[in-house]
């Protein structure tokens, strides 16, 4: 019924912190100066280290949450599920209907949120494998050299 | 069907983007997060419909099938407009700039050939 608000929210929430720790790394990299925030800043700055910035890391989990939000938006549009006017979820019209939609939203809409944090977190932890072989990789050129 | 349909969209849009490289102009990443978040949500809701339903899941009617893949083709074509949106509004090629200044190009030189040709006359 109204399943997708929840990885909504977390879309929301996730998106604040991204651009909060993009702001603190474009910080870092300037020694404290902070300057015009951009995407390219921020990776920048990590490739120096050879890592990753853990704001594009962050970017990955609201790409992926805001893609699936947005299509799911339109299926419930579908079905007639979101309307245009007041209170814009049918599920909300009447009590016994919101109490469906409450449960929906505790079990389906949490298991998505879930689901989509726990994917992405495989998918950053196979990245750090990555990121730790290319690091050694180039420790072993470095004394080669 | 949708979820299936979605599926096939988002492994395809990933084997594209595989292809071109990171450095593609086309940006072709916006399918892969739109089609890859859409699938794994859309599985959630099967899981939990295929605990309530059990086998019968698996054997939708006629209509359902039908309708539920004209659902899926509609969220591919609105994933489609929505990357290609993307890619002419941030025009990572600068073709749509060339186009614009090209057009404006060749619009000066004609009004300058008219005055051209009104100053002779």
């Amino acid at each position: 019924m109204a399943c997708f608000l929840v990885p909504g929210a977390e879309a929301l929430v996730m998106t604040a912190v991204t651009y909060a720790v993009r702001k603190r790394e474009v910080r870092l990299s300037n020694g404290g100066v902070e300057k015009a925030l951009s995407d390219s800043d921020a990776h920048m700055s990590a490739s120096h280290t050879g890592k990753i910035a853990l704001s594009r890391k962050l970017t990955w989990l609201t790409n992926l949450l805001w893609g699936g939000v947005v299509l799911l938006a339109f299926e419930h549009l579908w079905h007639g599920e979101i309307v245009p006017w007041f209170p814009f979820i049918t599920g909300a019209s009447n009590p016994a209907d919101t109490a469906s939609m409450l449960h929906e939203m505790s079990t389906v809409g949490v298991g998505m949120a879930v689901l989509v944090t726990l994917i992405w977190c495989i998918m950053t932890g196979i990245v750090h494998i990555f990121e730790k072989r290319q690091l050694a990789g180039d420790s072993r050129q470095d004394q080669v050299e | 069907m949708a979820l299936l349909l979605c599926v096939f969209a988002a492994v395809i849009s990933t084997a594209l983007w595989y292809a071109h490289g990171e450095n593609s102009t086309m940006k072709i990443g916006i399918l892969c997060w739109l089609f890859w978040g859409a699938s794994i949500m859309w599985f959630v809701d099967a899981v939990f419909e295929y605990i309530q339903f059990g086998a019968s899941y698996f054997k939708p009617s006629g209509a359902e099938m039908l309708n539920d893949a004209f659902l899926g083709l509609s969220v591919i074509a609105l994933a489609l407009v929505i990357w290609i949106a993307a890619v002419l509004i941030t025009d990572p090629s600068g073709a749509v700039k060339r186009a614009l200044f090209r057009q404006n190009d060749s619009e000066n030189s004609r009004t300058e050939k008219e005055k051209k040709t009104e100053n002779l006359k």
